[in-house]
């Protein structure tokens, strides 16, 4: 890879931020849609982490469409930086955390020299944002609980829920993203052309 | 409505500091807390907190209403705890199968709720006082962050609540198709995905156009960007930085000197 | 000016002058020169304003929005705000600086992003559409703004469907032939005396080409629908309306002035937040109790049929015919009896050869004709459009006016809001005009 393509274009920059912040959107439109479930998660946090996958899905995504490096990284901390300023409850320590869970993906990606994006790519890449996420909670938040009967269950499950939602669920939206046209722009999107 | 405008008085004294500063010290304050597990710390420092908020302009109702989600947190520690509790040492209060309650375990929570509150509170002060704009000029002039990475998240921000009014478009336009779930939450589930991919869909194609209207006005050019409006970094910024970790540290080493202390890795 | 159908390629062409260009996607034909240069060389000396002005607003405050391009350029800071003013001046815009870009309507919007291009004191200025969605008191604003901006070393290539308003401002007119080349060049005169009929039947607005006005055919009939005191502050003030069965309705009004919010509520799609909509039993059955926003999806949409101002927020599905399919199987017509709805709809709008189609990738003409033909699927008794024909060329334009007065002839309402004088007096029998509920407030 050359260093023109390395390099980011506006397109690129602004598309990517666009993605973390439209997560952003549908993340407060998921509170709206179920206020029930998020007071049943809140009482019984274990339950939650059967979708801690899909707050890692924009590092996946970000780095399947962008192709660039720093693309995935880039994505999650817009993201986290976006769900402060929207007033999450964790604000500030969220920023951090974002970083953590992107440097997994981006390292996924980084591992296969930035030239696959396929689905064996994306799950690895959602595994490893899995285990950031997993880790990070396991040593800042969790440290309190039980470590056979809580902790390990919990990071297991957050690595599983990030393979599979995250790193498929992430691939799949890519592709279903590129049929509708709007990745043209993008190599994620020209693959659509050429099968 | 979904808005990320500041909430607080503007020109209150800490809400005027520069954006990176605020932040910088809402980081530092929080992680110097996380280093430890005792209840005393984090007391010391919501209290700092709270007697912080008036300089930031921020109403105690207003906190209030944007700190309410902390309240289920709280509760949701409570819950799990009980049940899954490293250390249930303590005169047993109640014990039904898996769920048991000992002092211990109260301690624990009391402890960790009051960590958590004490953690997010700065970031909730901070965020809720900045503006994206100043946060993010003052990234580009006073952190030296990339000036066109630093742009490009700032116009993609202003779509924020365009975006959200797009969400209750899409919505409606679904139901006058005949499309609504009803009370079947499947039908629900498939409804929310089907809008999300949609907003998606909208969004990168927003995306897409506001890049090219951006590259219209010579953003990505190669010449030397200048900027309209300066950020200053003084010297009371940097103190506003030194303070929040002289306070922090403060309440550590309170807690140390009372013998409480537990550090986060022992 | 330049003219053409639509799909003419009279968009692309000023992206290409600009030099925005994807690189990456098309084949390219040709050279463009702006001054001898590469046009993405040659940027500088080019000012742009697209069409949909809220895409291209990049800042949340008017002023730094202005300011954006001066960045770029490299001018001297203290130069900045000067020519900042100096721009927000020459087009007439009302606020300060510190304006959030979105409390504007579409008509401010459109004003700053001129102000935006002006600013850079560009050396040719392209203007794609500047007054499509503005009211007439709004469009006639950004003519004057284009106008007192233009100066002896400026040179403007303005893209219009209406023609006629945009004439004062031109010195000649470039008809564009779709699939390339050039149709006609010269003085607006001499171009529509030698080619004016044969124009017009290709789908280019020429004026002094009218289009026959469809009156209709028989009186109304009964009651459909009626507003009382329908409101929701602070989009729209207290509203009264009543629609009648084989009658259409006109609402027009300035921008802001809560049109689209109305058509919202009359279409049973957001709560009222004052006064109610009664539906009567001829259109609602049973049902004429409860009001149309608590009623089930599938029975509105076969009652009301909505069409809503930006076509891609109507499409749910991947494929045109699916989209077409949805209605009437979500109101639990059998399978037989839905190819053949569907089948007669994609004939009778054209879209037949795009029945396998993505809805995303149609072009803006198809896209909206598509979301009509959603709204008429399901057959409703009532229909309400918001701006059927915006940006349409003329001959998309005529089979709308024709589409809609079929319907009302056949006994249907038709509500439609619209900026668009030509559409009103071609069809409409009674016109709506809604004032601004909240002028001091903005
Ligand atoms: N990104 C694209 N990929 C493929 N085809 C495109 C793309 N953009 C435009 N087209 C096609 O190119 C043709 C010219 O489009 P263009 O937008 O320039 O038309 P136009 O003359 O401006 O029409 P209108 O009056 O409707 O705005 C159309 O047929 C359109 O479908
Ligand atoms: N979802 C919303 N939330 C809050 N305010 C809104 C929303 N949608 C529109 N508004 C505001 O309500 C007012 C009326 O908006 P509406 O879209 O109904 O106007 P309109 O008459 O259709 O204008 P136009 O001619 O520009 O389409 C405007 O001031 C607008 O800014
Ligand atoms: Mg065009
Ligand atoms: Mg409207």
């Amino acid at each position: 890879m050359d260093n023109t393509t390395k390099r980011w274009r506006t397109i690129d920059i602004v598309v990517a931020s666009v993605i973390a912040v439209a997560f952003g959107v549908i993340f407060w439109a998921w509170g709206l849609v179920w206020s029930a479930t998020e007071g049943a998660f809140a009482f019984f946090p274990p339950a939650q982490t059967l979708l801690y996958g899909v707050w890692l899905m924009p590092a996946v995504i970000g780095g399947l469409v962008i192709r660039k490096p720093g693309a995935a990284l880039y994505c999650e901390t817009v993201a986290a930086v976006l769900s402060a300023l929207l007033g999450s409850q964790w604000a500030g320590t969220v920023i951090p955390q974002g970083i953590v869970q992107g440097i997994g993906a981006e390292l996924a990606f980084a591992a296969f020299r930035y030239r696959s994006f396929r689905l064996p790519t994306a799950v690895f890449a959602g595994a490893l944002t899995g285990l950031s996420a997993a880790l990070f909670d396991f040593f800042v938040w969790n440290v309190d609980y039980a470590l056979t009967d809580y902790r390990i269950p919990y990071a297991l499950l957050t690595i599983v829920s990030a393979t599979v939602i995250a790193g498929a669920g992430g691939w799949l939206l890519t592709r279903a993203l590129a049929n509708t046209g709007v990745l043209d722009r993008f190599p994620a999107g020209r693959n659509r052309a050429l099968i | 409505m979904i808005s990320i405008e500041p909430v607080a008085a503007p020109d209150a004294p800490l809400a005027r500091r520069n954006p990176v500063a605020k932040v910088a010290a809402a980081l530092v304050f929080s992680f110097t807390l996380l280093a430890t597990l005792d209840p005393v710390a984090p007391a010391i420092a919501i209290a700092l907190e709270l007697a912080v908020l008036p300089l930031f302009g921020i109403r105690y109702r207003v906190l209030a209403r944007r700190a309410w989600p902390l309240m289920l947190s709280a509760a949701g520690i409570l819950v799990t705890l009980v049940l899954f509790a490293a250390d249930r040492s303590g005169r047993v209060l109640l014990d039904a199968g898996p769920v048991l309650v000992s002092t211990g375990v109260l301690m624990t929570a009391l402890g960790l709720v009051l960590r958590v509150f004490a953690v997010a509170l700065p970031g909730v002060i901070v965020f809720a006082t900045t503006d994206p704009t100043d946060l993010a000029d003052a990234l580009i002039q006073n952190a030296k962050a990339p000036a066109r990475f630093a742009i490009g998240a700032l116009a993609a921000f202003r779509l924020v609540p365009l975006l959200g009014q797009e969400w209750q478009m899409i919505s409606m336009a679904r139901r006058a198709r005949g499309v609504d779930a009803g009370r079947n939450p499947v039908a629900k589930l498939r409804l929310f995905t089907s809008t999300a991919f949609a907003l998606l869909v909208g969004a990168i194609r927003r995306g897409t156009r506001l890049a090219v209207a951006m590259d219209a006005r010579g953003f990505d050019a190669g010449t030397p960007r200048t900027v309209a409006r300066r950020q200053h970094f003084t010297r009371a910024d940097a103190l506003l930085i030194a303070g929040a970790f002289v306070l922090a540290g403060a309440a550590l080493t309170t807690s140390i000197l009372l013998g409480v202390f537990r550090p986060l890795i022992s | 000016m330049l003219l053409g159908p639509s799909g003419a390629g009279k968009s692309t062409l000023l992206s290409a002058l600009a030099g925005l260009l994807p690189e990456d996607s098309g084949e390219q034909e040709g050279t463009v020169e702006i001054d001898g240069l590469d046009p993405r060389k040659g940027r500088e000396r080019v000012g742009i304003v697209f069409q949909d002005p809220e895409t291209q607003l990049v800042m949340a405050r008017c002023g730094d929005d202005v300011a954006f391009g001066l960045e770029n350029r490299g001018v001297p800071a203290d130069e900045i705000w000067p020519r900042v003013d100096e721009a927000l001046h020459r087009v007439g815009f009302p606020y300060p600086r510190d304006r959030h870009t979105a409390a504007l309507s579409g008509g401010e919007q459109q004003r700053l992003a001129l102000a935006g291009a002006l600013a850079l004191r560009p050396a040719l200025l392209l203007l794609d559409e500047p007054t499509a969605n503005l009211d007439p008191a709004g469009a006639d604003l950004v003519r004057h703004a284009v106008a007192g901006a233009l100066d002896a070393d400026t040179t403007l290539i303005l893209v219009e469907h209406r023609v006629a308003e945009a004439l004062p401002l031109v010195d000649r007119v470039v008809v564009l032939e779709p699939g390339g080349g050039v149709r006609a060049d010269g003085t607006p005169e001499a171009v529509f005396a030698a080619h004016g009929a044969a124009l017009a039947a290709e789908g280019v607005w020429v004026p002094g080409h009218p289009i026959a006005p469809r009156a209709a055919t028989a009186g109304p009939g009964e009651l459909l629908l009626t507003a009382d005191r329908l409101g929701l502050p602070p989009r729209l003030g207290s509203t009264d309306l009543a629609v009648r069965a084989g009658e259409a309705l006109a609402v027009r009004g300035p921008n802001g002035a809560g049109k689209s919010t109305l058509a919202l509520l009359l279409g049973g799609l957001l709560r009222p937040g004052s006064g109610r909509v009664t539906a009567s039993a001829e259109l609602a059955g049973a049902d004429h109790r409860t009001p149309p926003h608590r009623w089930r999806a599938p029975a509105l949409a076969r009652r009301i049929g909505s069409v809503f101002q930006d076509p891609e927020h109507q499409f749910v599905t991947s494929t045109v015919f699916d989209e077409l399919a949805l209605g009437p199987r979500r109101t639990g017509q059998p399978e037989t009896v839905v190819k053949e709805t569907v089948a007669g709809l994609l004939d009778r709008l054209r879209l037949a050869r795009l029945a396998a189609a993505n809805p995303y990738t149609l072009s803006g003409g198809e896209a909206r004709r598509l979301s009509v033909a959603t709204a008429l699927a399901t057959a409703p008794r009532l229909l309400i459009c918001d701006e059927p024909t915006f940006g349409q060329d003329r001959r998309t334009w005529q089979e709308l006016v024709d589409l809609f007065a079929d319907l009302r002839d056949a006994g249907h309402g038709v509500v439609a809001v619209t900026h668009d004088a030509d559409f009103v007096a071609a069809l409409a029998d009674r016109t709506v005009t809604l004032r601004r509920a909240t002028d001091d407030h903005r």
